[in-house]
């Protein structure tokens, strides 16, 4: 109410004081990148610094992330932190396609980016090779400097907003099928995750 | 290699672990009814006969089996449990584990005794320094060396050592804390943790899987201010582990919420392979670092605590001490630490400082030869355990007289803890399910290897 | 067990029983009642490239694998070791689960990457790989299973 009191006030030159206008896409971008819950996949020594940098010396709460959500549906990006071993792949990629879209995986340390030290039997030699990476952290592990890096680059790839026309280029992850339902019609299942 | 991308997409579609998970009740043999209350706990059937706690034979559909992990919120790794609930009690539970094998004993055989440090050390890779304290002692065993490592690389082992039982036990604390719900506590234990990683990081290079004692000694020398850096910790410390008795051992509902909770016996705890806290909580004083000493632990004074219950508040309240007297034996540490070398002197295992190798042949080439090729370690097995934060860490390893451990094989604590889990979550609700988990402190690392 | 058993012997100042697969839980039985009331370790080992000389006492026969089992004595403060022979073409041995619970899981762990079988075990099932995992991980003719790491200033390899 005090919006419209204040432009009936000042006239149309009251709006630039008392509106943001943006695109929409930098709105949308700014908005994700600010606030990106992630999904807790802690696996090996990484997940020690992951919650490290949640802790208080760190901090990325600064970055509107500590909160880790136990749920999969209620995250968007999936920090893969730690060594995928062969039983575990499924389960990854099960979490993975379990988030909603849009979402974002980043690979915490050599053993998610590329199997790291343990180039062997045990290992998936890269999580890329199971889920779609974004962006990749070097280290073993890491240092929490290294990994808020990382979420920052992550975040400024967010807020360009390329990501979105990406997934659909490559294919890549799961895909939200949007159908139009005509008019009149049964509604239709929506089926999300992997089809 | 045997699993391919698309088997992993064959397995999401078909199969699960069906068969490395629980069956259902109705499948259940007598023999495993029996284990399942307790029987092969070296009870007799007449003492299980007596035993009143457990349901009379519920019918299947009154059971419920839900899976818990590999990814839940609880913060102890990859570690899945399925658990066979009546209503809000756990009847049976199994934990189900491989989910983060690396195959670290497999790599330990192709790998160096040199470089083997840095495969060990991400096992138990919240208490890395001790996991390679153990592959060192090991190895120096089967060279013969164990008794000429020099003064100062024990009592720097001891003090690496001791620091990493305080910051593991700060980690336990933290997790402990936020299981139960008290997620302040997760910042402040890891705000403590970070003083003494700050500490590692200055000594080792690394905060975390740190490579540093390696056989022969350690890598390298403390540097200028560490006694300072010591000092401070220890003024630092003890006011907050104030703070957490104040906030935790004393209050009504952390009480409520852990005593009584996860009880097991000692003898259960024995007969389980049980060490560690867990041990030591149910009041058997059983500590290696006291009964069966290494380094020069048997030099410094200091208590082993005990509980006396064998539940989770008394695990707890190990820990939170052993904290205190870790701090105890580092404050010795501080004053007896030697001057010396830091690494025994023997060329054909330790590598020269690097500052000889542009001046001496003989130096660069037993540089060349120790980092490429590696030492040969003499015939033989054996095997040398430790206390880490989680009970008796162990190394076995077989020597065949050539570069590389031809078997390397690390007893992990928390392997064996884990097999507690079953018998201590039995007719528990399953409230306290992840109170009990958080009170055994398992690392997956080390579990799975 | 008696001193003057003679398969006992020591190895660096560590007791080492060696047994036969038929005396294998009696002699461990023994201990036990001899106040060795913890299993720590139960492993095997794979001796099938072994370079070295195993050193074994003059009447026991050197098998491809050998089954270790660590025991503790929390009353005495001592350890002991039992190594047994199990050849690889009948890889079976008795199950310890009866005297020691806690060797339910550590017997899994020798089965799933050795196939070393544990007759009367409860439950014989892999615990570290995938349930349907083909061959056995740790012994000597199973590969690191390394894939190539991809080199762009390696010429000399091949495509």
């Amino acid at each position: 109410m005090s919006l419209i009191k204040d432009i009936q006030a000042d006239g149309f030159g009251g709006i630039p004081h008392n509106a943001i206008t943006a695109k929409l896409e930098d709105l949308v971008g700014w908005a994700r990148s600010r606030s990106s819950w992630p999904a807790s996949f802690g696996l090996a020594c990484c997940a020690i610094e992951m919650m490290a940098t949640g802790a208080a010396h760190y901090d990325i709460s600064r970055f509107g992330m500590e909160v880790f959500r136990a749920s999969p549906r209620q995250a968007d990006i999936m920090i893969v932190a730690g060594r995928v071993s062969q039983k575990m792949a499924p389960v990854l990629r099960q979490v993975y396609d379990q988030m909603m879209e849009p979402k974002w995986v980043i690979s915490m340390g050599v053993c998610a980016s590329s199997g790291g030290m343990f180039n062997n039997y045990a290992i998936v030699q890269g999580v890329d090779q199971v889920v779609p990476v974004d962006v990749y952290a070097p280290g073993c592990p890491p240092t929490p400097e290294t990994l808020i890096h990382a979420i920052e680059t992550l975040h400024q790839k967010i807020e360009d907003g390329e990501l979105l026309k990406r997934r659909t280029a490559t294919g890549g992850g799961a895909h939200m099928h949007v159908t139009e339902i005509p008019q009149g019609a049964r509604p239709m299942p929506v089926i999300l995750g992997r089809r | 290699m045997t699993s391919s991308k698309s088997g992993i997409l064959a397995t999401i579609e078909g199969g699960n672990e069906a068969e490395q998970g629980l069956k259902p009740r109705s499948e259940l043999t007598a023999r495993e009814l029996m284990r399942e209350v307790g029987a092969v706990l070296r009870m007799s059937e007449a003492e299980v006969a007596k035993l009143g706690d457990a349901p009379d034979d519920p019918a299947d559909d009154q059971t419920m089996i839900i899976n818990m992990g590999p990814q839940h919120p609880s913060t102890h790794g990859v570690l899945r449990l399925m658990l066979e609930l009546q209503g809000e009690t756990v009847l049976r539970c199994k934990p189900i584990i491989g989910y983060l094998h690396t195959g670290m004993e497999k790599t330990g055989e192709a790998l160096t005794y040199m470089q083997g440090g840095t495969n060990v050390t991400r096992m138990d890779y919240v208490s890395p320094l001790n996991n390679e304290l153990v592959f060192s002692m090991a190895t120096e065993k089967l060279l013969g060396i164990e008794n000429e490592i020099p003064e100062r690389a024990v009592w720097m082992r001891m003090l690496l050592s001791e620091l990493n039982r305080m910051s593991s036990h700060l980690l336990f604390l933290a997790t402990n804390g936020m299981d139960l719900g008290a997620v302040s506590m997760m910042i402040y234990g890891w705000r403590e943790r970070e003083e003494v990683l700050r500490f590692f990081q200055k000594v080792t290079g690394l905060r975390m899987n740190h490579n540093f004692i390696r056989p022969g000694g350690v890598a390298a020398d403390l540097p200028e201010g560490w006694r300072d850096d010591v000092l401070r910790l220890l003024e630092l410390i003890p006011p907050r582990l104030e703070e957490y008795d104040t906030l935790m051992t004393g209050q009504p509902i952390w009480r409520d919420r852990l005593q009584g909770v996860g009880v097991i016996t000692a003898q259960e705890a024995m007969a389980l392979g049980a060490t560690g806290p867990i041990l030591r909580s149910t009041g058997v004083a059983w500590d290696l670092r006291r009964e069966q000493p290494y380094l020069h632990y048997d030099e410094v004074d200091f208590d082993v605590v005990i509980g006396k219950y064998g539940d989770a508040f008394d695990r707890y309240s190990i820990r939170l001490n052993e904290v205190r007297e870790s701090m105890r034996i580092v404050r010795q540490i501080l004053d007896r630490m030697p001057g010396g070398d830091y690494r025994i002197q023997n060329k054909k295992v330790t590598p020269p400082p690097r500052a000889r190798i542009n001046e001496s042949m003989e130096a660069l080439i037993h540089h060349f030869k120790l980092f490429t090729e590696g030492f040969k370690v003499p015939e033989g097995e054996v095997y040398v355990a430790i206390e880490s934060p989680r009970g008796e860490i162990g190394c076995y390893i077989a020597s065949d007289g050539s570069a590389t451990p031809y078997r390397m094989h690390v007893r992990a604590p928390s392997f064996a803890n884990i097999q507690c889990l079953p018998h201590m979550m039995r007719g528990g609700l399953i409230a306290d399910a992840v109170a009990i988990i958080s009170s055994t402190d398992p690392v997956l690392g080390e579990v799975d290897r | 067990m008696a001193d003057s058993d003679p398969s006992t012997a020591f190895s660096r100042e560590q007791r080492v029983v060696h047994c036969t697969r038929a005396d294998y839980v009696a002699t461990v039985r023994g201990l036990l009642a001899d106040t060795f009331s913890m299993c720590v370790d139960l492993t095997a080992v794979d001796y099938l490239t072994y370079a070295g000389d195993r050193s074994l006492p003059a009447d026991v026969v050197g098998e491809r694998f050998e089954v270790v089992v660590n025991l503790l004595s929390i009353e005495k403060r001592e350890r002991a070791r039992v190594r047994v022979q199990v050849p690889v073409n009948d890889a079976t041995i008795a199950t310890l689960f009866d005297l020691y619970p806690g060797s339910e899981a550590m017997e899994r762990e020798v089965y799933d990457m050795f196939g070393i079988v544990f007759t009367d075990h409860p439950d014989l099932t892999r615990i570290l790989m995938p349930e349907d995992w083909d061959g056995f991980p740790l012994r000597k003719d199973y590969d690191q299973g390394s894939i190539p790491v991809q080199f762009s200033g390696d010429f000399a390899a091949k495509p």
